[in-house]
């Protein structure tokens, strides 16, 4: 064996980060996020170890069907520059070693959450799994431009398994937690289509932009944010709510609207012009956005501020 | 084959076993946190104490 060959081989040896990054950490972060906004605003009481155990394994469920995806995707994410150094396009980690790794911590995770907290928790992290990786990755992904509209909900479901955790039930305020993530998917991630221009069109996936074109993108991520403004606002009439939450959302809502119709109204020439800066800027607020929303939503239930003058 | 080339292979090696070994310790501290936790409170710390029998 050369020299080169073995420089090869050895640079291809995977590292621990390699398999970290294997469970989507971005991803999980958003998961842990969620999660914990639905288990601190259910109503009851939890142990904290209890609470801190459930969410680990939400995280890991959450990170193995990230695994699962990437074997599954495999192919088009060596295509999508977005995606080509992720561990299993880059060479790193074999495909069938991401689907053998998916398919233990999926298991691991969704025993070790009923024996932590409840079955019902358990089975909806399953249900949430098998959503991501069956319906979303193999089913939609590749056959239809609502790919994100009906896969976004697998996104949705930690704040109800992070209730269902405190309560062994499906509440109202869960449903509506559920509601937000689930509008809010399409406008992020069909804005983050309109600036990574060919990769979907190279990979052959039938994002809205590949199959409808941009212009009616610009028109869906408009009326989706109308959407999202309605439910964002309509929370702030539940129990989940208060001052803070209504301000914040109102402040939040007024600035998606703004920016979705500037994303409407621009031509494609404006946005070569100026490399995507209004369509990577819609993107990055849309994360901001549902930081804030949950955020108001967590100090609302632990704080109980009151409305001024009551 | 030289020496440096080895050495790199191995810290890989290396930072690989001691990841999977913390996560294989955080593993057992959760089962055994969890383990402590659930004996301690609810109906099975009450069924140790005899609590049902008693009654």
């Amino acid at each position: 064996m050369s020299e080169v060959s073995l420089h090869k081989l050895y640079s291809d040896e995977p590292e621990f980060g390699d398999f970290f990054s294997l469970l989507k950490p971005r991803v999980m972060s958003l998961v842990v996020f969620t999660a914990i906004a639905g288990l601190l605003t259910a109503p009851g009481n939890i142990h904290p170890f209890v609470a801190f155990v459930s969410i680990v394994f939400i995280a890991l469920g959450g990170g193995a069907s990230g695994a699962l995806n990437m074997w599954y995707d495999a192919d088009i994410d060596g295509i999508m520059s977005r995606t080509k150094s992720r561990p299993v396009p880059a060479g790193k980690i074999s495909a069938n070693d991401a689907k053998y790794i998916g398919v233990v911590l999926s298991t691991i995770s969704v025993v070790m959450l009923g024996l932590a907290s409840n079955w019902l928790a358990a089975f909806l992290l399953a249900f949430t799994i098998f959503f991501y990786v069956i319906v979303y990755t193999i089913w939609l992904k590749r056959a239809t431009p609502q790919n994100i509209v009906i896969g976004g909900a697998a996104g949705a479901f930690p704040p109800i398994i992070g209730w269902v955790v405190v309560t062994g039930n499906i509440g109202f305020e869960s449903i509506l937690m559920f509601a937000l993530i689930f509008v809010w998917t399409p406008p992020h991630f069909w804005s983050l289509a309109l600036f990574m221009k060919n990769d979907y069109d190279s990979a052959k996936v039938p994002m809205l932009t590949v199959t409808n074109g941009r212009r009616s993108t610009r028109n869906h991520i408009f009326v989706y944010s109308l959407i999202l403004a309605f439910v964002a606002l309509s929370i702030g009439l539940s129990s989940l709510s208060g001052p803070v939450y209504l301000l914040i959302a109102l402040v939040l809502n007024i600035h998606l609207l703004v920016s979705a119709f500037k994303l409407r109204a621009r031509s494609e020439n404006d946005s070569v012009d100026d490399n995507s800066l209004t369509e990577r800027k819609f993107f990055k607020f849309s994360l901001l956005y549902l930081f804030f929303h949950f955020g108001a939503i967590m100090v609302e239930t632990k704080t109980n501020i009151p409305w001024p003058g009551v | 084959m030289s020496f440096g080339r080895e050495h790199d292979l191995h810290k890989r090696r290396k930072g690989r076993n001691l990841g999977l070994g913390l996560v294989l310790i955080g593993f057992v501290g959760i089962m055994f946190g969890l383990t402590v936790v659930k004996v301690t409170e609810g109906q099975f710390a009450e069924a140790l104490a005899g609590v049902s029998r008693s009654e």
